[in-house]
């Protein structure tokens, strides 16, 4: 695919990484649906289901290392992410944060595993329909707990602030709740994805280019290679934290639709 | 899509344009994985969460109990044990107390004994000497009797006189010592 794009810039000189290098063409011919991305997405339903039924198939009371493997990730978003967040409601959430956190991790992680080595959630498509299941929840689950017309106004109106105050406010809760959540949860989580990826074919590709070069540049090219190796470490507390970080919000989001007033 | 690539020499794909491919399969994707998740991990891990929690507390319960029993068998043993010694006290004392009644029965019962062995011996000599008075009365009058009649030649025949006079003599005889 790189080979590709170099080629076509048919020169010499080196051609700096851009969105570009994230449009992979698919494996089979013409067909959109076999991109590596897609197949990643796969993958991970793949990994993921396998992973967590096998540790979680036999249910000990004293868990072998394998289950408790399994169950630490599940007791995290259980128990520290649901229900100090959302509180006695959580466990109808948990299956759901259970699965958002899992999926993101598993996808962003994907960007540092050798071979695979492409993070699925660069490709914005996979943060907007998470966004959006995100969105379709927190709103569903405010309206069925409040009725549609007493959540809106609370959106609206906030209670407790001054009349005049509402011509100020009350299109900006409406942006908020209505456009700004959805969007910062989806873009910053692409963005962090994409960056991310983009920071490390700068220097892999560029130590790789700097070999090539003159002699003086064949002695740069290792400290090229060494920060793409740090990095690469610096990638993974990322991935793992902008999975943290979208279900965080999830979470947040869910809590407050639930929550009387806010 | 392929053509893009080839095109992107020169033109900027804009990234944040979604892909219609992508987001069907990150909706069947995401969809898929969180029915897997709900139905079968979810309550598997919940389940073994349940069984802990029940299994500590079980355990936690039986060692309240356990503890709450020890600490009644502590308060009993106590009891029993300061029983145990306060009836040790009175048999003490009761021992003590009969240890010097008994003395005190014996000591009593030595002195009766001497007193009527005492006595006895006081018996025995006052009717020895009575004897011995008697006896020496009665040989002293015959001796007094037999040297007067051999003196005075005058039988004493009559036992009456005989006898009133030996009396007579031994009383004149007394009165004279004193």
């Amino acid at each position: 695919m790189r080979s590709l794009v170099v080629l076509s810039a048919e020169g010499e000189g080196f051609v700096p990484p851009s969105s570009n290098d994230f449009e992979l063409p698919p494996i089979f011919g013409d067909n959109v649906f076999t991109t590596k991305p897609i197949f990643l997405v796969f993958l991970s339903v793949i990994l993921v289901s396998l992973f967590f039924i096998l540790s979680s198939r036999k249910a000990a009371v004293v868990p072998s290392k394998f289950q408790f493997a399994g169950e630490s990730i599940y007791a995290f978003v259980r128990n520290d992410l649901a229900r100090d967040v959302i509180g006695h409601e959580f466990m109808r959430f948990v299956p759901y944060l259970f699965t958002l956190f899992t999926f993101i991790l598993t996808n962003n992680i994907f960007g540092i595993v050798p071979f695979l080595q492409f993070p699925t959630m660069s490709r914005v498509s996979f943060p907007y329909v998470l966004a959006a299941s995100v969105y379709l929840v927190f709103h569903y689950v405010g309206i069925r707990k409040q009725g549609a017309w007493k959540y809106f106004k609370e959106i609206m109106f906030m209670p407790g602030v001054p009349k005049a105050a509402y011509i100020l406010i009350t299109p900006l809760e409406l942006l908020t709740f209505l456009l700004v959540r959805p969007l910062t949860l989806s873009l910053r989580l692409f963005a962090n994805m994409f960056a991310g990826h983009l920071l490390l074919l700068v220097f892999i590709l560029g130590g790789e280019h700097l070999l090539q070069g003159v002699i003086g540049l064949k002695l740069i090219s290792p400290f090229a290679f060494f920060i793409g190796i740090v990095l690469t470490f610096f990638e993974f507390m990322v991935q793992c934290l902008q999975a943290y970080i979208f279900t965080l919000l999830a979470a947040l989001y869910i809590a407050g639709a639930l929550a009387d007033e806010h | 899509m392929s053509k893009s690539v080839i095109l992107a020499a020169g033109e900027k794909i804009n990234p944040l344009v979604p892909h219609t491919a992508e987001l069907i399969v990150g909706t069947i994707a995401f969809t898929l994985l969180f029915l897997v998740l709900r139905s079968r991990v979810v309550p598997m891990f919940e389940k073994a969460f349940t069984a802990r929690t029940e299994a500590i507390q079980g355990g936690m319960e039986r060692a309240e109990k356990a503890q709450l029993e020890a600490q009644r068998a502590l308060v009993q043993y106590n009891e029993q044990l300061s029983k145990a010694r306060e009836e040790a006290q009175t048999l003490r004392e009761e021992a003590r107390a009969q240890g010097s009644a008994i003395v005190e029965e014996l000591r009593a019962k030595a002195q009766e004994e001497a007193a009527r062995i005492t006595a006895a011996a006081h018996a025995s000599i006052e009717a020895e000497r009575q004897q011995a008075v008697t006896s020496l009365r009665n040989e002293v009058g015959t001796l007094a009797v037999e040297l007067a009649s051999k003196i005075v030649g005058e039988a004493l025949e009559d036992q009456a006189r005989q006898s009133r006079i030996v009396d007579r003599f031994l009383d004149d005889l007394e009165k004279s010592k004193k």
